[in-house]
């Protein structure tokens, strides 16, 4: 979880991942960046994330993320 | 007909119950939007001015479009001002372009008072409800000729205040004769529309839309990110032609996304706005080869497109896409140092002439004058021609190749160098999603930045497969999330000012 929170505040500097529960709405994860996220996550969580995982429940919160990451690495 | 409205008022009568505009929430018919728009322009008339600018403040949404043909009816022009644009941005538009009025919507009208400008606010909801006053927009359309101002797009300028790009209703007419000739765009044409309504890409499918009947589908931008929702929602409003940058069409290739869904309507896909990668062209090509392709090229200044290229042959990953030849009732000539005519394959900068041409840069005659000169291969009566600033020569097949920007070409250890040519190399190689190659001057060293999976001295030992050692690069950085303009290009200024900083 505190890599994710570190690569969270690598694309989007100055937000608390922790308190956030709606990125999308809040317009705090664009669509540019929810692409960025994604490569870095494939990248250092060495995971392969699909474009089936590219849904906006799983950007909600950096538990949703997380949690989506959990589920691509099994 | 001379004016904008007149043909939508036309597509209006063929068609008054088709939908013209829809975004996810809303929708116009024809005949709405025509009576919107009146209603819209009638508030406008009020204020009795005539050629000036009026704002159009407001999200992305069939409303945005009838408030922006309302301040055609009302003899004025228009400028879009993105909600997420930064008040910064705002300010400097304003300060060149000074609009007599707003036009806004609930929930961006206070972000207004953060401006202090001096103009009148408009709540579009309000005004586009009234019974419009059809003599007084019949008594402005007499009195307006087709080469009044239509609307003023901004560009960025290199110097940090924006340039104000004025085209015409009679610009506009012309580029969509051709827009509609050459990509038959008819009343069952279905535009699934990517670009914002303040860049110039928008005009070909705003316009050309309203002029034949068709229909025009907002994308919401977060579908971009969401890309399986995004193939639903083309195919649920069923899109069959796309007009999108690069950029966009990239993400689809970049995450295999026809492995998991396909787009069950789709025949054109064009693009413009920056190069195009033949590697990710070629992902799309394999999986839809009997959809149509064109590659089409030009500036604001053009209106928005010059020159393109229908894709007919097979391209080798890395290499570059043609940007064909001039489009039908618009001409265009390379031309050398010397003011002359290029010879053959010999490289030189293309200039514009036409019905196309935008009429300059509002308030800023030196900028106009620099770019819009007489047409150095005719002395014998006044003739403007556009210089676009890119370099380009042609193949062997007689088409034009995008070389570069005049302003990236640069000189290094004694060669003139197109940054864009390494950019090419970069493109084909294993590993690598998007890069974008600046030059630091001051060093004088080629910087090339990427994205990817490839490792560095992968990436090094496949340009050198594809470009001369005197073009290689002096740094390689990988970037993990390469940043873009808010048109959706690479950022190369931000790169240029902060590459230093990234690793």
């Amino acid at each position: 979880m505190e890599d994710l929170l570190r690569i969270l505040s690598e694309v989007k500097p100055g937000v608390d991942f922790t308190k956030e529960d709606d990125l999308i709405e809040s317009g705090i994860l664009d669509s540019l960046s929810i692409i960025q996220l994604v490569t870095k996550i494939s990248d250092e969580f060495d995971v392969e994330i699909t474009p089936l995982d590219l849904v906006p429940e799983n950007f909600k919160s950096a538990e949703t993320i997380y949690e989506m990451i959990q589920n691509a690495e099994d | 007909m001379k004016n904008i409205t007149e043909y939508l008022e036309q597509t209006a009568k063929n068609f008054p119950d088709k939908t013209a505009f829809r975004d996810e929430n809303s929708d116009l018919t024809y005949s709405q939007l025509v009576m919107k728009a009146k209603s819209i322009g009638t508030a406008l008339a009020g204020l009795e001015r005539k050629n000036v600018a009026v704002a159009v403040y407001m999200n992305k949404t069939p409303m945005c479009a009838a408030a922006m043909l309302g301040v055609a009816y009302s003899g004025n022009f228009y400028i879009v001002v993105d909600s997420k644009m930064p008040v910064e941005r705002i300010k400097n538009m304003f300060g060149v372009v000074e609009p007599v009025a707003v036009v806004t919507e609930d929930g961006l009208a206070d972000n207004i008072k953060e401006l202090g400008i001096n103009a009148e606010v408009f709540i579009c909801d309000e005004i586009s409800g009234q019974k419009p006053d059809e003599n007084k927009l019949l008594e402005i359309r007499r009195r307006m000729i087709d080469t009044d101002p239509l609307y003023c797009l901004f560009t960025s300028g290199s110097t940090g205040v924006p340039k104000g790009t004025v085209v015409s209703h009679r610009n506009v007419i012309a580029y969509t004769d051709w827009v509609i000739e050459a990509f038959d765009i008819n009343e069952n044409t279905v535009f699934g529309s990517q670009t914002p309504f303040y860049f110039s890409m928008s005009v070909t499918d705003f316009f050309s839309t309203i002029r034949t009947g068709a229909e025009l589908v907002i994308i919401p931008k977060k579908y971009f990110s969401f890309p399986i929702k995004l193939i639903q929602y083309m195919n649920d409003n069923k899109v069959n032609t796309i007009y999108w940058v690069p950029s966009a069409l990239c993400i689809v290739a970049n995450l295999d996304l026809f492995k998991y869904t396909k787009p069950e309507y789709l025949e054109k896909v064009l693009f413009a706005g920056e190069v195009m990668p033949t590697k990710q062209l070629n992902y799309w090509i394999n999986n839809f080869p009997e959809l149509f392709y064109a590659n089409l090229f030009g500036p604001t200044e053009t209106t928005d497109i010059c020159t393109y290229y229908v894709v007919n042959r097979h391209f080798e990953d890395g290499t570059s896409l043609p940007i064909g030849n001039a489009c039908n009732n618009c001409d265009v000539m390379v031309v050398n140092d010397k003011g002359k005519e290029c010879t053959d394959s010999e490289e030189g900068e293309l200039y514009v002439r036409g019905s196309f041409l935008a009429y300059g840069y509002y308030n800023n005659p030196e900028r106009t004058s620099s770019a819009f000169v007489q047409n150095p291969l005719n002395n014998a009566y006044p003739e403007f021609v556009y210089k676009t600033g890119d370099i380009v020569k042609y193949n062997e097949y007689g088409e034009l190749i995008y070389c570069g920007r005049k302003d990236f070409q640069i000189k290094h250890m004694g060669y003139r160098i197109e940054l864009g040519e390494i950019e090419n190399g970069a493109a084909a190689a294993d590993g690598v999603s998007v890069n974008a190659c600046i030059y630091d001057a001051a060093e004088d060293s080629i910087v090339m930045i990427y994205e990817g999976k490839a490792k560095k001295e992968d990436l090094f030992d496949a340009l050198k497969k594809r470009v001369p050692e005197y073009m290689m690069p002096n740094r390689i950085i990988k970037i993990s999330s390469m940043p873009y303009n808010s048109n959706g290009k690479i950022d190369r200024v931000w790169l240029r000012n902060n590459f230093k900083t990234i690793e």
